[in-house]
């Protein structure tokens, strides 16, 4: 077993010494080659890039004509703009043709044009509205304030109205008192479930006898990144819960509710921890103040990170079977079905995945909130003890 | 050092230091599954605490190894 290991060993270090000795060599050539205008192949990385970021439309396919020209097919969105010399403008997306046209003297950039213009890529990005002047360039003074409903903001409010919309028409029907003696019908039957399940595993376990007071909150974020997620999974939809900003706004709401609900007794076990001896407390409470920020932050990163990893995943998935067609038209056909049997695995996975994440985040919320409560004087004491996290 | 090779490191960095965090969270997760699943073959009853409290701990675990892969991203793209 030893000579095995040092053999893997040698061969690890092998290899990569070559990898330095090959790049070393092949960085010394670059500067000799001329820039050769490259041809328009099957570019992974923006597709991955175009289906994950926001947009100012719904794209779910894009394809060459026999005449050369390509097709799009695209939901577009209103454009709302403001800067300080033009004023308000408003007009359809679809009025920059993909970047080819400009209206109003603004245009969409693209990757194709932040390239041939070599705009500085970390301050412009693809799918960004720039103002120009009369002859096409660019005026980078001119700062452009982007106020348009994006395909992200589009998409939640439809999720939301669709969520808004059944919980009403099922909170009507409790009102006229269907449903309580008797046997509940329709929609009735999924909301019940779904608001038991979030009262029984995740409001009464972490909040006891508080939980009353927290359910509105903790079903209406279960709901809403519930119903996102399912939202996120329809093919060409936006990608509305792996927006950071998104999973930003959720945790800082559960951070101030957090704080709110904090009592005497939280911020004592943080600034004084009992039972400690001196000079561990040095040590431990940063820490402890530290971890007041880091939990809602790990919620945060924890939402954004799941959804977007699984995006990337089935894009990836599919997106392997054009890499594959750019070496030989007959392996991409032949790669295909593996490709696409594996993508229907992972999108169930997705569909699983989309539950658990809206059940993380609430639960996580409620043990955090449980936790910041508990031990108080007027507290009753039947509710279970909450995990450390 | 060139430009290239610079690059090519900190490409290299950041999908090794994902697939550590990766490495890490699998045997966290597996684990917590391992313990999960003897505790409920000795309890059988206890089923619904054992099942919330294990995917509790197994999104903390995860959240560990996705800041991993936030960083090893990070590292890729600045």
């Amino acid at each position: 077993m030893a000579s095995n290991s040092i053999k893997s060993l040698l061969v690890a270090v092998f290899i990569i010494s070559f990898l330095f000795i090959s790049d070393i060599s092949f960085a010394q050539h670059t500067p000799t080659v001329a820039p050769v205008k490259k041809e328009k192949i099957f570019d992974a990385n923006e597709v991955i890039f175009g289906h994950i970021m926001d947009a100012h439309e719904f794209h779910f396919l894009s394809y060459k004509k026999a005449d050369g020209t390509t097709f799009h097919a695209t939901i577009p969105l209103p454009v709302i703009l403001y800067s300080k010399n033009k004023g308000f403008s408003c007009f359809m997306s679809s009025a920059f043709h993909h970047g080819e046209h400009e209206i109003n003297g603004y245009t969409l950039l693209t990757n194709e044009k932040i390239d041939d213009l070599k705009l500085d890529r970390n301050k412009y990005s693809a799918g960004h509205i720039v103002a120009v002047n009369k002859d096409g360039a660019i005026e980078t003074a001119t700062s452009v304030l982007d106020l348009s409903p994006t395909r992200n903001v589009v998409q939640m409010l439809l999720a939301l109205s669709l969520l808004v919309f059944l919980l009403i028409k099922v909170a009507g029907r409790y009102k006229k008192g269907e449903g309580i003696k008797t046997a509940p019908t329709g929609w009735q039957n999924t909301m019940e479930t779904v608001i038991n399940f979030v009262n029984d595993e995740i409001a009464k376990p972490n909040l006891g006898a508080k939980s009353n007071k927290y359910l509105p909150y903790i079903l209406t974020v279960f709901l809403f990144i519930l119903i996102n997620n399912i939202f996120g999974l329809i093919p060409g939809s936006a990608n509305v819960t792996g927006n950071i900003a998104f999973t930003f706004i959720l945790s800082i709401i559960s951070f101030i509710i957090i704080l709110f609900s904090s009592k005497s007794h939280y911020w004592m076990h943080i600034i004084n921890p009992p039972g400690v001896p001196g000079w561990v407390k040095i040590i431990l409470v940063p820490v402890e103040i530290l971890g007041i920020f880091t939990k809602p932050f790990a919620l945060m990163i924890r939402l954004f990170a799941n959804m977007v990893a699984g995006h990337i995943l089935i894009i990836c998935l599919i997106s392997l079977i054009f890499i594959m067609a750019s070496l030989n038209q007959y392996v991409g056909w032949g790669f295909a079905p593996f490709s696409i049997a594996f993508t229907i695995f992972i999108y169930f996975i997705e569909i699983l995945v989309a539950f658990l994440q809206a059940f993380i985040f609430t639960i996580l919320t409620a043990v955090f909130i449980g936790q910041a409560f508990e031990g108080g004087h007027d507290d009753d004491h039947d509710h279970k003890e909450a995990i450390v996290a | 050092m060139n430009f290239f090779l610079l690059e090519a490191l900190a490409n290299a960095g950041g999908a090794i230091g994902a697939g550590l965090g990766a490495i890490g969270a699998g045997i966290g997760i597996g684990q917590i599954g391992k313990g999960a699943l003897e505790s409920i073959a000795r309890q059988p009853e206890a089923i619904n605490d054992i099942r919330s409290n294990m995917i509790l701990t197994a999104a903390l675990v995860e959240g560990a190894a996705l800041f991993a892969i936030i960083i090893g991203f990070l590292a890729m793209v600045l």
